[in-house]
C-alpha cells in the first residue's frame, strides 16, 4: 500500500509518519508537497503534525488552501482514507472534512505528554485491530487541541459512532483530571460521516515501537492496511 | 476605486469556553473591577480594500471572514469601522 504524508511549511512530524510507514509498517511512502497538486497514487494520505503556516490567524486555517488539499478533498469525497494527526486533525477540521474546531487548551498552557486513550468504536477502518474499550497511551504536543462542536453536531457524531477515541484515566474512565485539555465529551478523535477520514490529536506515529515508550498507535496503521488491501 | 479601510473584530462566539476571557476578567476582578461580567478575546484585523463604495468595501470584508478570517464554527465578527484613505 502507498501512503501520502503531506508536509506543508511548518510540518515536523511528516518524517515520523514517513518513518513509521517504510521502517516499521514495511510499506511505500512519498512525501506530498503542499504546492504539488498530484497524490501520486497514494492509497491513503495522512495529513501530520507541526506548525502549518505557523499556525498564523488559527491552526490550519491556511495551510487548507494550499493547493494539494484540493486533491486530498477530492482523495477524500472518493471515500479514500485520510489520517489528520495533530495539526492534520486542526487542518482537516478547517477543511470542513471533518466537523467542529480545536481550540486553545483549557489551561492555555502547550501540553507535551502522554495520554490515555479510549478507543470508543471498533468498527472503522482506523480501529478495526483494537478492542473495544481498549485503553491506549499515546504522546500529545499541542496547544490548540480542544475539541468543540455544537451540541447537534455532537448529538450526531455520538448516535452514528463516530467518536473514535476519548481521553480517560488508566482505568479506562472518563474525569475531568484525564482530559488533557478540556475538550467537549473528552473527545480525542473522530472520523467523518463516510468514516474514511480520521482526525485525533494525539500522535500514533510516535508511538509505534517499545524503544519510543509505546506502540499503541500502530493498531491505527495496521487497522488501515487490514481494511484497505482488503 | 478608492481605498478604504476596513476594521474588523473576530471574537469567539458566546458559549464557547474563551479561557484567556475567563483570565482577564478574573484578573479583573482580583483588581476590583468587580462590574465585569463577561470578557472575550479575540482579534482586530485593520485591511486596506481597493472598492467603489464603503459598503461594497465592507462587503468584501465579509466573504474574507467567511471564508478565512472567522471560524464560522466557533467565532462571530462584526465590521467595527469603514474610512476613506486618502
Amino acid at each position: 500500500m502507498k501512503f501520502g504524508v503531506v508536509t506543508f511549511p511548518g510540518s515536523n512530524c511528516d518524517y515520523d509518519a514517513f518513518r513509521t510507514v517504510v521502517d516499521v509498517l514495511g510499506e511505500h511512502a512519498v512525501y506530498l508537497w503542499h504546492k504539488e497538486h498530484d497524490l501520486q497514487n497514494a492509497d491513503v494520505v495522512i495529513l501530520p503534525g507541526g506548525f502549518s503556516y505557523g499556525d498564523y490567524l488559527r491552526a490550519g486555517a491556511i495551510a487548507r488552501f494550499s493547493p494539494i488539499m484540493q486533491e486530498v478533498a477530492a482523495h477524500a469525497r472518493r471515500g479514500g482514507p485520510v489520517l489528520a494527526v495533530c495539526n492534520g486533525f486542526q487542518i482537516a477540521c478547517e477543511a470542513g472534512l471533518l466537523p467542529g474546531a480545536l481550540l486553545r487548551n483549557a489551561s492555555l498552557s502547550f501540553l507535551g505528554q502522554t495520554v490515555r486513550v479510549r478507543v470508543e468504536n471498533t468498527d472503522t477502518m482506523f480501529t478495526n485491530r483494537y478492542a473495544h474499550g481498549q485503553v491506549l497511551s499515546l504522546p500529545i504536543a499541542h496547544g490548540e487541541g480542544r475539541f468543540t462542536a455544537d451540541d447537534a453536531t455532537l448529538e450526531r457524531l455520538e448516535g452514528e459512532g463516530r467518536v473514535a477515541f476519548r481521553y480517560v484515566n488508566a482505568h479506562g474512565a472518563l474525569d475531568e483530571e484525564s482530559n488533557p485539555n478540556g475538550s467537549v465529551r473528552a473527545i480525542a478523535g473522530i472520523v467523518s460521516a463516510e468514516g474514511n477520514v480520521l482526525g485525533l490529536m494525539p500522535h500514533p506515529e510516535r508511538a509505534v515501537e517499545s524503544l519510543l515508550g509505546s506502540h499503541d498507535g500502530l493498531g491505527i496503521f495496521q487497522s488501515m492496511l487490514a481494511r484497505v488491501s482488503a | 476605486m478608492s481605498r478604504y479601510r476596513v476594521s474588523v473584530h473576530i471574537v469567539p462566539r458566546k458559549g464557547i469556553l474563551d479561557p484567556q476571557g475567563k483570565a482577564v476578567a478574573d484578573a479583573l476582578h482580583t483588581l476590583g473591577f468587580r462590574d465585569v461580567q463577561d470578557a472575550r478575546i479575540g482579534r482586530h484585523v485593520v485591511l486596506d480594500v481597493a472598492a467603489t463604495t464603503p459598503d461594497a468595501a465592507g462587503e468584501a470584508v465579509r466573504k474574507m471572514c467567511d471564508r478565512l478570517l472567522a471560524n464560522p464554527v466557533t467565532e462571530d465578527y462584526e465590521i467595527a469601522r469603514v474610512e476613506g484613505l486618502p
